[in-house]
C-alpha cells in the first residue's frame, strides 16, 4: 500500500477541518494550554503578539524554535507559526519543526519585496495573507493551502477585516456572474492565474478555505466575521491583551460556532472585562498599515 | 420505507460539516446542519464530522448534546463518526481528552500517524461497502486510529497493520474522511444501516 503525503487534499484537508474554529496567537505554552481549554481548534505559535511587534518597532522574524517545540510538546491541537514573506530558509527551518501549518505573514518584517515563497516545494501546507481575491488566488498559485484575509493585525479594530472579506467574496461573486469568454479579461484585471479564475468562477468560492483575520477583538466581532462568509476565524492580540484571556477565549470560540444566534453571542459576550485597547485606522499612516506587505 | 426521502443530521458545531452534506446530497438524501438538539428531532441518522476533536467535544458538552445522542444511539439511532467523529464517539481515548460519547467499545489513539507533515492519503479495501474488491482512496488528516477494538466491534479496514474503520452494531466510525474524495460508498453504507434502522 503506497502512502501518499503532502498531496493538495492533504495540505488543504487540514484547514477544512479547522472551519467554524477560532486559531488564536500565543507565546508561551501556558497560554497555548488556555488556548486549548477553550476550545481553539490550533495556535500560532508566535515570540510576540502583533500589538507588541507594533508597539516595539524593529525588525520581527520568525519565533525561537525553543518556543515554538515548546508548544508543539504541550498540546495537542494543531500549531502554527509564521515565517516572513520570502523567507523561505524561515520556512524551512520550521517544516524542520514539524510545525502543522506555516503563516507567511505581514505582521513579520518581509524579507523580499518581489517574491513571496513557492510553497509548492514544501510538504507543511501555508496559509496567506490577502486582501483582495486576486492577491488570494497569487497566493494558491503559488500553492498557499488556505487563505486569511489580512485585517489590520494588532490593531483590535475590525474595520480592514470586513473590507477585505466583503472585497474578496464580492469579486468572487461577479466572477460567478460573468460569461466564459470574459474569464481572461478578468484574470488580467485581478492579476491572477486563468485557470483559478475560471475553476472560481464556476464554483462560486474559493478552492481553499477563508479564515478572517486582522483586528478581531470580541466575540460579536468573530459573529461579524462569520455572517460575512468567513469559514473560521483567528485571533491575534485580542485574546491575550484583554482582562480575562481565558474566558474570552472560550466565548470567541462559542460566538464563532452559534455565530447566527445573537442571544447566545449576548450570553457569551456578558462581563468579559476589557478588550484589548484598540487604534483607530484613519490615525494610521500607510507607512504603519501591515495589509500592504506583500502583494 | 421506499419513496421516504432520509433526513441525516450533520453535526455542524465545528469541522468540515459542509463536505458531509454535500456528500449525502449526492446520495440523493437530506443534509441537514445540527446545532442545537432540538434539531436531532426530525433526523434519521447523525453524521459526527471531522475537525477538532477537543473543540467538537467540549461543544457537544457545552450544548448540551451528550445526553441526547447517547439516548437515541441506545435506542438504535444510526451514528457515523469520520475523524475527530471517532475519537468522541470512543469509549477511550489514549492521553488527555475531555469528554466523550464514549457509544463505541474502542481504544483510540490521536495523531497516531504523527502531526501534519505525515499525512497522506492511500488506497485501502474496506469490507462490507458495495463493490468491496474496488479499493477506496481514504485521506487521513492527523488521524486516530483503533488502538483495541472490543469483542463486539466489527473492524472494517486497516491500514499498515492499524484499524481505521469499524462498526458496532448502530455506531460507524472512520479514521480517515470519506466527504474529501468522490467515492460515496461510505457514506452509501451508513444509510443502508439507516434505512434498515426505521
Amino acid at each position: 500500500m503506497k502512502l501518499e503525503k503532502a498531496t493538495d487534499r492533504v495540505k488543504r484537508g487540514l484547514a477544512e477541518m479547522l472551519k467554524g474554529g477560532v486559531i488564536m496567537d500565543v507565546t508561551t505554552l501556558e497560554q497555548a494550554k488556555i488556548a486549548e481549554d477553550a476550545g481553539a481548534v490550533a495556535v500560532m505559535a508566535l515570540e510576540r503578539v502583533p500589538a507588541d511587534i507594533r508597539a516595539s518597532g524593529g525588525v520581527a522574524r520568525m519565533a525561537d524554535p525553543a518556543i515554538i517545540e515548546a508548544i508543539m510538546g504541550g498540546v495537542t491541537i494543531p500549531v502554527m507559526a509564521k515565517c516572513r514573506i520570502g523567507h523561505f530558509a524561515e520556512a524551512q527551518v520550521l517544516e524542520a519543526l514539524g510545525v502543522d501549518y506555516i503563516d507567511e505573514s505581514e505582521v513579520l518584517t518581509p524579507a523580499d519585496e518581489s517574491n513571496h515563497i513557492d510553497k509548492r516545494k514544501f510538504k507543511v501546507p501555508f496559509v496567506c495573507g490577502a486582501i483582495n481575491l486576486g492577491e488570494a488566488l497569487r497566493r494558491i498559485g503559488e500553492g498557499a493551502a488556505m487563505i486569511r484575509t489580512k485585517g489590520e493585525a494588532g490593531t483590535g479594530n475590525v474595520v480592514e477585516a470586513v473590507k477585505h472579506m466583503r472585497k474578496i467574496n464580492g469579486e468572487i461573486r461577479w466572477l460567478n456572474g460573468l460569461p466564459e469568454d470574459e474569464l481572461m479579461a478578468a484574470a488580467k484585471e485581478l492579476k491572477a492565474p486563468y485557470e483559478l479564475v475560471v475553476a472560481v468562477a464556476k464554483k462560486g468560492r474559493l478552492p481553499v478555505v477563508n479564515f478572517s483575520a486582522g483586528g478581531i477583538a470580541t466575540p460579536a466581532d468573530a459573529a461579524l466575521m462569520m455572517q460575512l462568509g468567513a469559514d473560521g476565524v483567528f485571533v491575534g492580540s485580542g485574546i491575550f491583551k484583554s482582562e480575562d484571556p481565558s474566558r474570552r477565549a472560550k466565548a470567541i470560540v462559542e460566538a464563532t460556532t452559534h455565530y447566527e444566534t445573537p442571544d447566545l453571542v449576548a450570553k457569551v459576550s456578558r462581563g468579559l472585562g476589557e478588550a484589548m485597547s484598540g487604534i483607530e485606522i484613519d490615525k494610521m499612516s500607510k507607512e504603519e498599515m501591515l495589509q500592504f506587505r506583500g502583494w | 420505507m421506499a419513496g421516504k426521502i432520509l433526513n441525516i443530521g450533520v453535526l455542524a458545531l465545528q469541522g468540515a460539516s459542509r463536505e458531509h452534506i454535500t456528500m449525502l446530497e449526492r446520495c440523493r438524501v437530506r443534509g441537514v446542519a445540527i446545532k442545537k438538539p432540538s434539531g436531532l428531532k426530525n433526523v434519521d441518522g447523525i453524521v459526527i464530522p471531522g475537525g477538532e476533536s477537543t473543540t467538537i467535544g467540549k461543544l457537544i458538552d457545552e450544548y448540551e448534546f451528550m445526553d441526547e445522542i447517547r439516548g437515541l444511539a441506545n435506542g438504535g439511532f444510526p451514528v457515523f463518526g469520520t475523524c475527530a467523529g471517532m475519537v468522541v464517539l470512543a469509549k477511550k481515548v489514549n492521553g488527555s481528552h475531555g469528554k466523550l460519547l464514549r457509544l463505541i467499545d474502542i481504544t483510540v489513539n490521536r495523531n497516531a500517524f504523527g502531526r501534519q507533515v505525515d499525512s497522506f492519503e492511500a488506497d485501502i479495501e474496506i469490507r462490507g461497502i458495495e463493490r468491496e474488491e474496488i479499493p477506496f482512496r481514504a485521506v487521513f488528516i492527523r488521524a486516530p486510529f483503533i488502538e483495541e477494538a472490543g469483542d463486539g466491534v466489527r473492524v472494517m479496514a486497516e491500514v499498515e497493520g492499524k484499524e481505521v474503520m469499524a462498526r458496532q452494531g448502530n455506531i460507524l466510525v472512520s479514521a480517515f474522511h470519506p466527504e474529501l474524495t468522490d467515492d460515496s460508498r461510505v457514506h452509501e453504507y451508513f444509510l443502508r444501516m439507516v434505512r434498515n434502522s426505521i
